[in-house]
């Protein structure tokens, strides 16, 4: 029986071809689907970060990180799941609104701190940073106007404090 | 030769003869003539070995890194060449076996494009490799080799691919030679064992009542045979192994109860039922002598001692976990522990041996067990026994008592069938001195029975048995007692003369029939040394294999005895 729950990973890799493919492998074989993934350079050259949202039965995960730490170049893998980090994803929404509806848009951006990227006769694009619930909220608002097309960065995440993600 | 005229070909071979290859198994292509022609033009100390197959040349890799605990390379072409390699890199992969598999490549610029014999191995390896390259600079040669051969044999061994494009190799090599390696994620030295948990795994021990140690791989790849032996000497427990744990505690001990699992010695089973305490040194916990996990040693203190964190909790969740070295931790805790007092368990476990002791009819038709048993009886048991995959296989494991390391080659957690020939092969390249023996049925010789050619070549004077009964036995042994004896492609009607196989070959081809032939013919076999043999047992039919532990079924519900006729249901063997 499973009992799926999100989890964010966070994976610190030397940089190298495939590395990425090889994760996926992990997760893929588990049955693990993964939700988001962003991977970015950190500070120290040939060291690249992946946060990593997977959706999955927490019976599993254990093993996963401890397969995926075996993975010759990963250097580190945490399972962030319940800790205190911050947590923070971007998205870009276009609304269909003319005229006549760009004025509540509008208030419902400035509610939630989304600026307005873009704006024809037709329609607005919207971009939001924030907690993956609040950009929930946003959407949630915004679908009574036509949502034309979303896109989403996916999680990325870094332990408050002293605390090294 | 100096570094300034190399080319990516020659380096790669000096760079795999400087990490202390000595055998290279394979066959070339379009894409490796450079590296076979770096071969020649490098005067390399590598001896290269032509294999019909490479799936026989994996094999043969394997079997002597089995034998000797050091690696040897693959050396295929690309396309069908690379991936005939797989079934072999995943057979190394399962059983922690180190392996280096050099593959040729189509040119750079190529790759993607759907070259002639491009295939991406690279991509189809990564879930059996315990890592592999794409080598994209001439330069990386000697950084890539030395990577690649540390990872393969340190931590938990296993199989490393290079896949190396034609340009590549022909480049020439402007490079570092002594280039270090850049493996930051990659720490396999095994940490000290935790005072605190030896102290918690000997306190363990002094208040068990029926400890039983069980060994596995582990224990054979870190040479902790001799601690462990000390050990169970010393807290005077019994000690039982997986497959690929035999040679790991001697197995003429008297504290041996051999293999326990699906088809171990019903003492063993029944001694891992009743324990209190079982202390897993280097075994994987493997479905295979689980029966059901939730029930595994459902009432003993599970203790597991293992180099890989991945496997803890995997199958079978420890009350005491121990990371390490087998070897560092057994010898940590011989000092640890006190001399508990286990006579009456050994009482027990004598008498578990006297009344369910392996046994078979020696009449109604010719057994597998009485070959084995007699070559056990002419070798003293000194010998290299490589096996294929299946009833044979499991009937040398109960027969054939291994007392020393690296003296056992079979295919475990992939069960590959072919494995038994060229694993042979291999271990008589690394042990030219042993008598290297290998143990088939019918089924599996087949699959790789070309590499006969091999053993021809080198003269190598293995003894290569082929217990025949026509049939994949153990397909149809579970047809027989799982599916009301509905036989489904088990038959292997058309099979050759295994002798005149040999002959063929101009090797000696030998027949066994009857069993008051066996010793005379064994004998006989054991005495030519000219080269390899092959002798074709014609055994009975339809033996099946006992003690069984049907598949999803707990260790308590071993089968011990055959049915007595069609159609009557086996005796399940009573709980105590």
């Amino acid at each position: 029986m499973q009992n799926n729950c999100t989890h964010t990973l966070s994976v610190v890799v030397a940089n190298k071809p495939g590395v990425l493919a090889r994760i996926a492998h992990v997760f893929a074989r588990r049955g693990f689907n993964i939700d988001s993934l962003v991977v970015s350079s950190s500070m120290e050259g040939n060291v690249s970060r992946m946060t990593i949202t997977a959706l999955g039965d927490p019976s599993n995960l254990g093993q996963i990180i401890e397969q995926v730490k075996k993975l010759v170049d990963v250097i580190h893998c945490t399972d962030h799941t319940g800790e205190d980090v911050v947590v923070k994803e971007m998205a870009l929404v276009k609304v269909h609104a003319g005229p006549a509806a760009r004025t509540e848009v509008l208030q419902v951006a400035d509610h939630f701190g989304a600026e307005s990227v873009d704006m024809t006769e037709t329609s607005m694009i919207l971009m939001v940073v924030g907690d993956t619930d609040m950009i929930e909220a946003m959407l949630k608002l915004l679908t009574k106007f036509k949502i034309v097309e979303l896109c989403r960065t996916g999680k990325v995440l870094m332990a408050r404090g002293e605390l090294p993600t | 030769m100096t570094k300034a005229s190399f080319d990516g070909a020659q380096t790669l071979v000096k760079c795999l003869e400087a990490q202390g290859i000595e055998y290279m198994f394979g066959i070339p292509g379009g894409a490796t003539i450079p590296i076979f022609d770096a071969l020649v033009t490098t005067g390399t100390k590598i001896k290269f070995v032509l294999t019909r197959h490479e799936q026989s040349a994996t094999h043969m890799a394997d079997g002597y890194a089995r034998a000797t605990g050091r690696p040897a390379a693959v050396l295929v072409t690309s396309g069908p060449g690379a991936t005939n390699t797989v079934t072999g890199i995943m057979t190394a992969h399962i059983d922690s076996v180190p392996m280096i598999v050099v593959c040729g490549q189509a040119v750079t610029h190529m790759l993607g494009k759907d070259a002639f014999q491009e295939a991406d191995i690279y991509g189809m390896t990564m879930p059996i490799v315990k890592h592999s390259y794409l080598i994209r600079d001439t330069n990386h040669i000697p950084r890539i080799v030395r990577e690649a051969v540390h990872i393969a044999t340190t931590g938990r061994p296993g199989p490393v691919l290079i896949d190396v494009p034609k340009d590549i190799s022909m480049a020439p090599f402007q490079g570092d030679l002594e280039a270090p390696m850049e493996l930051p994620g990659y720490h396999p030295e095994a940490a000290a064992p935790d005072p605190a948990t030896i102290r918690a795994i000997g306190d363990a021990l002094q208040r068990a009542h029926k400890p039983v140690i069980l060994i596995g791989h582990g224990v054979i790849i870190s040479d902790a045979c001799a601690a462990i032996r000390a050990l169970a000497e010393k807290i005077h427990a019994p000690v039982t192994s997986t497959l690929l744990g035999k040679g790991g505690f001697p197995e003429s001990h008297v504290l041996s109860l051999g293999m326990l699992g699906m088809h171990g010695t019903a003492y063993a089973n029944k001694a891992v039922v009743e324990a209190d305490l079982i202390l897993n040194f280097g075994s994987r916990f493997d479905d295979r002598i689980l029966g059901v996990p939730a029930r595994f040693g459902r009432d003993a203190v599970k203790i597991h001692v293992d180099i890989d964190p991945g496997e803890i909790g995997k199958m079978v969740k420890p009350e005491i976990v121990c990371l390490g070295d087998a070897r560092q931790v057994a010898e940590a805790l011989l000092k640890a522990v006190g001399r508990p007092d286990t006579a009456a368990w050994i009482k027990e476990i004598n008498a578990l041996k006297k009344d369910f002791p392996l046994h078979y009819r020696r009449t109604g038709g010719l057994k597998m067990q009485h070959i084995i048993e007699e070559l056990y009886t002419l070798t003293g048991g000194k010998a290299v026994v490589a096996t294929d995959v299946g009833q044979h296989q499991m009937w040398t494991a109960q027969y054939w008592k291994v007392d020393r390391r690296n003296d056992w080659l079979s295919s475990g957690g992939a069960g590959t069938m072919g494995f038994g020939l060229p694993a042979a092969i291999g271990a008589q390249f690394g042990r030219p001195k042993d008598l290297v023996v290998s143990f088939s049925g019918d089924g599996g010789f087949q699959m790789t029975m070309p590499d006969f050619a091999t053993a021809c070549n080198h003269k190598l004077p293995i003894k290569a048995i082929v217990l025949n009964n026509s049939y994949l036995g153990m397909v149809r042994q579970w047809q027989e007692l799982f599916y009301a004896d509905r036989k489904s492609g088990v038959d292997l009607e058309g099979n050759p003369d295994f002798a005149k196989i040999a002959e063929a070959y101009g090797a000696l081809g030998l027949r066994i029939k009857r069993a008051a032939d066996v010793r005379k013919v064994l004998t006989r076999a054991l005495e030519y040394d000219r080269g390899p043999c092959i002798i074709d047992v014609q055994v009975h039919k339809e033996q099946n294999v006992f003690p069984m532990v049907p598949a999803g079924k707990a260790l308590e519900d071993m089968i011990l005895e055959p049915r007595p006729r069609r159609g009557r249901p086996p005796v399940a063997a009573q709980k105590k």
